[in-house]
């Protein structure tokens, strides 16, 4: 029975992985994996050298760390203020409808982004009645990176908040009752019990993050979000590694641009894993 | 609270009541839409009328449907055989599905290899390279751990192969999961873009969200239009976008109100460590 399933995972998982070979060679479809020539670290030096690097780099960081700054916290912020809620009613229409937006498709999201930020979308029609002048926030690069961080929110921070709400009801309300009697208010207590309750969770969750740090956000959202006019903010090792692989076929290069960023999504998260492990002894294996 | 809701809620409304608007005083409207301005079902006729969207519909149905039971017969396998003792080499091979999680051959290899296996432009291609995820898996597993040994002692007592105590014994006490898992399945291939976009070029393969991308994105409408006369396309475009949200995603909020429960309760048995 286990054999249909190791036949997947090599077929596709792990033949990929001996394809990655030909980000040393200079591959020719002709010629093949195997029989194209080698060129060792050349696509890597290229790469390096190449006047995209340090942008790619910037851009693939900084969609990361905003999405870690503003992003992370906020099904974590969100999860305490449902948890104050007392009337069940209540919560249980919030919590639908803030899960909602994670069921709709990436494609649909972008596309209601596009239409909302273009020049007479709701957003200018809004900022409209205050006297701001209109503008096409998508073509401009400056806005890029608020613009998918947002989306981003805004879709997923409900969902996201489901783990943490799990993990708040894991808590022992005998603790509550204690801090109530020596007099903590409600800050006082999710400040003191119900933070340090879900610590453990928000750990696991960060190391999480840490290995996707150099993934630099959603590929699929940021083509679908980016045109030529904001890739100096928008364009990441992922959607550089599309464009010059899939469009261009320029595969050995791409393919060696890609293991780059691979190998350094793996090297963050093992070290987010043992660092967590060494201060608080939470961590993923 | 309530501005959570009504920012995460209006997005909704306003392409909903976009869609019903009539075209021309859509654009003249400035200011928030609270209701359709105007009623017209013109777009929603064009819409239907496209043979694109119906392409599409129909590839994501055969997508979700064939690659859901994929998804499902597969991982009960991987589940089955991984969580009962006594199986032989148990820990290497989960060492290698796990490993999978962290590190891939990244976009071109994952190409180049669905090329070389004749894949490419093949409805196989929306199906077999997401045949599992290793997330949904190991959840399984978590789950399919919990089942007492004893059940499946006694049917193998009674003669029962492994096949039958899966279907048999396994995946009947584990209907609530296996619902679970159905779902994501299923909402993962009905959401699925990035697979159709680099494998599929023929448009008869299409999924719907590539038809999607076509029209809300870079804004190719010009095919669903050529009955309506020059002057009014540019007036149409406007709602047509919205029309083809609506239809595209009314599946899934029509479903939302039943299967949330479900969905909750995935991301919790997600959530459980061993």
């Amino acid at each position: 029975m286990l054999l249909p399933v190791i036949l997947y995972y090599v077929i596709f998982m792990y033949l990929p992985m001996y394809g990655l070979q030909i980000a040393f060679k200079d591959f020719s479809p002709a010629k093949g994996i195997w029989g194209s020539a080698w060129v060792g670290f050349g696509h890597f030096t290229s790469f390096y050298e190449s006047y995209y690097f340090w942008r790619l780099i910037r851009n693939t960081v900084l969609i990361s760390v905003y999405e870690l700054i503003f992003g992370f916290p906020a099904p974590i912020l969100l999860a305490l203020l449902l948890n104050e809620i007392r009337v069940r009613l209540f919560k249980n229409v919030v919590q639908s409808i803030t899960y909602l937006p994670h069921f709709i498709s990436v494609v649909v999201v972008s596309g209601m982004m596009i239409d909302f930020l273009s020049s007479d979308g709701i957003v200018n029609q809004l900022t409209g009645l205050f006297g701001i002048p209109s503008e096409s926030f998508l073509i401009m690069p400056e806005w890029f990176r608020s613009i998918y961080v947002a989306s981003g929110i805004w879709q997923g921070v409900g969902w996201g908040s489901i783990i943490y709400l799990a993990a708040i009801a894991g808590i022992d309300p005998s603790l509550y009752e204690v801090a109530k009697s020596d007099g903590a208010g409600r800050f006082r207590q999710i400040w003191h019990i119900t933070i340090p309750g879900i610590m453990p969770t928000i750990m696991i969750m960060l190391i999480l993050r840490f290995g996707t740090l150099m993934a630099g956000g959603s590929m699929e959202k940021i083509l679908l979000l980016y045109n030529s006019t904001t890739y100096e903010t928008a364009d990441v090792i992922s959607t550089f590694v599309y464009r010059r692989g899939l469009l261009q076929m320029d595969y050995g290069f791409s393919a060696a641009i890609g293991l780059f960023n691979n190998v350094l999504n793996f090297i963050l998260l093992v070290s987010a894993n043992k660092f967590s492990r060494k201060i608080n002894n939470t961590s993923l294996w | 609270m309530l501005v959570l809701v009504v920012i995460t809620l209006y997005p909704f409304l306003y392409v909903l009541f976009a869609s019903f608007s009539n075209p021309a005083d859509l654009i003249q409207h400035r200011s928030l839409l609270l209701a359709p301005t105007g009623f017209s079902l013109e777009s929603y006729k064009l819409v239907f009328e496209n043979p694109m969207i119906s392409i599409g519909y129909v590839n994501t149905l055969i997508y979700v449907l064939a690659g859901t039971a994929l998804n499902l017969a597969m991982t009960s396998f991987a589940a089955y055989a991984l969580s009962r003792k006594g199986v032989k080499f148990v820990g290497p091979v989960m060492f290698g599905i796990v490993f999978t999680m962290f590190f891939s051959g990244g976009l071109i290899p994952t190409y180049l290899n669905m090329k070389n296996l004749g894949l490419l432009d093949s409805r196989w291609a929306m199906i077999l390279p997401s045949a599992i995820s290793t997330w949904n898996l190991l959840v399984m597993r978590t789950s399919f751990a919990g089942i007492p040994v004893a059940l499946e002692e006694s049917a193998r007592i009674d003669g029962a192969n492994d096949f039958r105590i899966l279907f048999r014994i396994f995946i009947p006490v584990s209907l609530p999961i296996m619902a679970v898992m159905t779902l994501f399945y299923g909402v993962g291939h009905w959401n699925s873009y990035m697979d159709a976009l680099i494998y599929l070029r023929n448009r008869d393969l299409y999924p719907l969200q590539l038809v999607l991308q076509e029209i809300l994105i870079t804004n190719s409408t010009d095919s669903m239009m050529s009955t309506v006369a020059d002057v009014d396309k540019g007036l149409i475009q406007e709602t047509i976008k919205y029309a083809t949200i609506i239809v595209a995603t009314v599946p899934i909020l029509l479903l939302y109100p039943f299967l949330q429960r479900y969905f909750v309760k995935g991301v919790m048995l997600g959530s459980i460590k061993e």
